[in-house]
């Protein structure tokens, strides 16, 4: 089995590259994984693939210029080149009077997110998972798409001022989309123990729909009254955290919270905040410069609080303090949330179905993307599963449509939130979100497809 | 190099496997950006190690490790072994590669100048001389440059005889202004946008496309953009940029013709396609001067190569003839997979599986998938129309799970009125179903306005793999196509 290399094993090669650095301040970052995925179609496996790999990325800096540099490889003359990479672009750098300096050492909670059984998982182990989803959709004559993967992953980030972070955290993520001759289904679901992953309950939740959805029919674009279930509804978050939770969209008046915080910008039903702690998500309680992550209020009650910094925008702006939100720095983007959560409300699915006259239901949204980041505009496809409500009931598969939809202007609408929450585990990156389903009035669907 | 490949394709073999391949690839990369006069980041990266790709019992298995050492070696390609036995429980059919490939070869991509030897300081110079012509101009608020450069060695060995060195080198290059006014930002890109154009090609690429040169342009209509009114809403004749028309052959034509989607193998993430295998020589896919190619040999296009990650030479083929729908972008298993349904398909792959580094699996991806060019000048071209917009430059894409609904925005548009370019426009989008929209196309530019554009950013696959491709195109006339959904 593959494994992580562990916190001492990160350590010594983080403190082997501080002891070669020669700047006045250094940070490196040292991660490792053990990545495993099982991935098939047409109700066989067809991918079978398993990854190791430790890098290293050292920051040095020379009064204000930075330099970065790095690699995987990881012996003493390996380390001791990225190290000099880092310090001779460092000192060929321009100052940056901008950059405060690396953050000092700051007391981290850490938080438990290692399950074992997830880092022990077989090829086998996910084989046989698999094939409870393949099983289903092979007995409705349907054919079943998508993957099954377990990840370890352990991340080091150590300065010269004394930032020593360690985190371990394990995922497991399965999906499945089951497809028959013109209809779909859409099943998933994610944790950081595979014993909460119940491939037969994703298989059953896509065999389902793909089984509801045969004949779809058209439907006119226009507004109508949606329920998104929790996959739709994170698309949605993720995008606004991406387009306008950072400090430095903010400040560079990017964001749709530029010169509105502490102004209504949504419904009172919706409060988003960010909590790198909270163990329903796929935690993470530092960020890339190793700062503790705070719990940052990004949207309370409608109310527009964040938005959640880094060092450098904290520097920027006069008592602001690093929330723990940097991505790898330096970067010309700014800090964002990855670890987004929504509140929940007191409605089922059921009874926002029962309270719908005519709605359209949306199981997930497909290559949403950004028309115009200020105006929180997206478009994007609904996929999966979409379906016409009347009279409190589904009555007919719909052709997939095309949404052009304002999030502010949905979040404003709002009129019934699920009282659960799902963790949504993203696409790319073992990041994840936890939000509601939701039930939105005026919702614009502008375009329908062919299939 | 020989005596780690030998190792790990003989250890295959013993452990059971009937086919194996090895790639060791070791990326160099360095990234420059300037924002606001300050050299924002200044990066060097480099990943080294291997990936061990088996078929035992009839099944993949794929392993990689980032230490190129024997007994690392030993266990990786036992693992592979290993995964593709536990794979084979639900086969439904053994992997058919067909004909073998046998391929002893190196390859090089051409250039002037090696990027790795010009210095750092002239690189950050040319991006400063840019952001000070862009920050020249009032009302700008961010100016962004950035350069990226490119270098991976890897050699390929199979069991079949293959050995195969390449070195591919990239150069990228871009900037942005952005404008900004209560609850407005615009934004001006050049050559293209969503981070740089980036070519197979030298250092050279940095005189060619002259950034320090366009900049302040690019600020001026920023700027514009945000007094300029809404584009109209309607049913109109559109044309098309060379960047903005690559990315639409990207989405609408390049994805839906690979073969594993339309196989099924990414339904669960991409989509599928609605080019599925009854409509191959059988299908209209555009009107009869749409010819599309998929190509990985024209010299600088980003998706240029040698050979796959397959060790398939790398070849031109055509996609769509006359308008006709006529080819896939195949690998060696897809590829006969195909000739099951249609005995007339070609035999072997024709060289699109591509991996993104040492550790991912080789999938069928875009080379430079091209809309070859037509016979009008640009002047031409806005002369012969009465009435219409000029869309430039992307700025948001989407498209649904076949590639049929797409909706496009760019960051520039001019309204053409009676053989003329007029008034500019913001927030332009346009949105159609892509037979359709190729249905429309009436008019493309010659090869004197043609280009391929590089797109470093096309994402696919589980886990995700980034692939770098590429798309020749030329200012191209579309009619009837619905413009504008926005408020």
């Amino acid at each position: 089995m593959l494994t992580v290399l562990g916190e001492t094993r990160l350590a010594e090669i983080a403190h082997k590259a501080l002891r070669a650095a020669e700047a006045d301040q250094t940070e490196v970052t040292v991660t490792s994984n053990a990545s495993h995925l099982t991935r098939f179609a047409t109700n066989t496996i067809h991918q079978n693939v398993s990854e190791t790999d430790v890098t290293i990325r050292v920051r040095s800096i020379m009064g204000t210029k930075t330099g970065v540099a790095s690699g995987n490889e990881l012996d003493d003359e390996g380390i001791g080149r990225i190290v000099s990479s880092a310090e001779t672009i460092a000192r060929f750098q321009q100052e940056n009077p901008e950059f405060k300096g690396l953050p000092e050492p700051k007391p981290i909670q850490g938080v438990d997110a290692v399950v074992q059984r997830t880092a022990d998982a077989t090829p086998m182990d996910r084989a046989e998972g698999v094939e409870k989803i393949l099983k289903l959709s092979r007995a409705a004559e349907l054919e079943a798409a998508g993957a099954f993967s377990t990840e370890d992953q352990e991340l080091y980030i150590a300065n010269s001022l004394g930032v020593g972070a360690y985190h371990r955290g394990t995922v497991a993520s399965a999906l499945t989309v089951v497809m028959g001759e013109d209809s779909s289904g859409y099943g998933a679901a994610a944790s950081i123990d595979i014993a909460d992953v119940d491939t037969e309950a994703v298989g059953r939740a896509a065999v389902d729909k793909a089984l509801r959805s045969k004949n779809p029919v058209k439907i006119e674009p226009g507004e109508y009254t949606v329920i998104l279930e929790e996959e739709a509804v994170a698309d949605m978050v993720f995008f606004l955290g991406y387009m306008g939770f950072g400090a430095l969209a903010v400040q560079e008046g990017r964001s749709f919270m530029s010169g509105k915080i502490g102004e209504k910008i949504t419904g009172e039903n919706v409060t988003i905040w960010d909590d790198g702690s909270d163990p329903r998500g796929i935690p993470l309680p530092f960020d890339f410069e190793g700062v503790p992550k705070q719990k940052v209020v990004l949207i309370e009650n409608g109310i527009a609080k964040g938005p959640v910094h880094d060092s450098f925008t904290a520097g920027r702006e006069e008592g602001a303090v690093s929330t723990g939100h940097a991505l790898s720095m330096p970067n010309t983007f700014g800090p964002i949330p990855i670890n987004l959560f929504m509140a929940a409300g007191d409605a089922s699915k059921e009874e926002m179905l029962a309270s719908t006259e005519r709605g359209i239901w949306v199981t997930r949204f497909h290559y949403t993307n950004i028309l115009h980041p200020v105006k929180s505009l997206l478009t994007g496809m609904t996929r999966d599963g979409t379906f016409l409500i009347e009279d409190g009931k589904i009555t007919k598969p719909l052709v997939n449509l095309r949404f052009t939809q304002s999030v502010l202007e949905a979040f404003a609408n709002i009129s019934m939130l699920g009282a659960s929450v799902k963790m949504v585990k993203d696409d790319w990156n073992s990041i994840g979100h936890c939000v509601p389903a939701a039930k939105i009035d005026g919702f614009h669907f502008t375009g329908t497809s062919g299939s | 190099m020989r005596e780690f490949t030998d190792r790990a394709l003989d250890v295959a073999k013993s452990a059971g496997a009937s086919y194996a391949d090895i790639r060791i690839v070791r990326q160099e990369n360095q990234t420059i950006g300037v924002k606001n006069g300050i050299v924002a980041t200044l990066e060097l990266g480099g990943t080294y190690g291997f990936g061990v790709r088996v078929i035992a019992d009839g099944a993949w298995g794929f392993a990689s490790s980032n230490r190129l050492e024997k007994a690392e070696i030993d266990r990786v390609a036992k693992l592979a072994v290993a995964i593709a036995k536990a794979s084979a429980i639900s086969k439904a059919e053994d992997v058919d590669l067909g004909p073998p490939e046998v391929h002893v070869d190196t390859y090089k991509t051409p250039v002037e100048i090696n990027p790795f030897d010009v210095s750092l300081e002239d690189k950050v110079d040319y991006l400063l001389a840019a952001d000070k012509e862009a920050r020249a101009v009032e009302g700008i608020a961010i100016a962004e440059g950035s350069l990226g450069f490119l270098r991976e060695a890897k050699t390929f060995a199979s069991s079949e005889g293959s050995y195969i060195d390449q070195e591919l080198i990239e150069t990228g290059l871009g900037f942005v202004a952005r404008a900004v006014s209560e609850g407005e930002m615009q934004q001006r890109s050049y050559p293209n946008s969503f981070g740089r154009h980036q070519a197979k090609v030298g250092y050279e690429f940095l005189a060619q496309w002259d950034l320090p040169g366009h900049a302040r342009q690019m600020a001026e209509e920023a700027v514009a953009l945000l007094s300029a009114p809404q584009c109209p809403s309607g049913v109109k004749t559109i044309i098309l940029d060379g960047p903005q028309l690559g990315l639409q052959i990207h989405e609408s034509c390049g994805h839906p013709v690979e073969l594993d989607r339309v196989f099924g193998t990414e339904a669960a993430f991409a989509g599928t396609s609605f080019l599925t295998p009854e409509k191959y020589n059988a299908f209209t896919y555009g009107s009869d001067i749409v010819n599309i190619v998929s190509d990985a040999v024209s010299p600088g296009g980003l998706g240029t190569y040698g050979y796959d990650d397959e060790g398939v030479p790398g070849q031109t083929t055509d996609i769509i003839k006359d308008g006709k729908f006529v080819g896939y972008l195949t690998s060696r298993e897809s590829a006969s997979q195909l000739r099951k349904i249609h005995p007339d398909a070609p035999a072997r792959s024709n060289g699109a599986m591509r991996a993104s580094g040492w550790h991912r699996l080789p999938i069928i991806r875009m080379n430079n998938v091209s809309l070859l060019p037509g016979d009008c000048s640009f002047d031409e071209l806005i002369a012969d129309t009465d009435d219409g917009i000029y869309m430039v430059t992307n700025k948001s894409w989407s498209i649904d799970d076949k590639r049929l609904n797409f909706q496009f925005g760019t960051e520039l548009a001019y309204e053409i009125k009676n053989g003329k370019l007029g008034q500019m426009y913001k927030n332009a989008t346009y949105t159609g179903m892509t037979p359709e929209f190729w249905a429309g196309c009436d008019a493309i530019c010659s090869a004197e306005h043609w280009h391929i554009w590089g797109t470093p950013n096309c994402g696919k696959g589980q886990p995700g793999q980034v692939a770098h491709t590429g798309h020749g195109a030329a200012p191209t006339r579309f009619r009837n196509v619905q413009v504008g959904v926005m408020e």
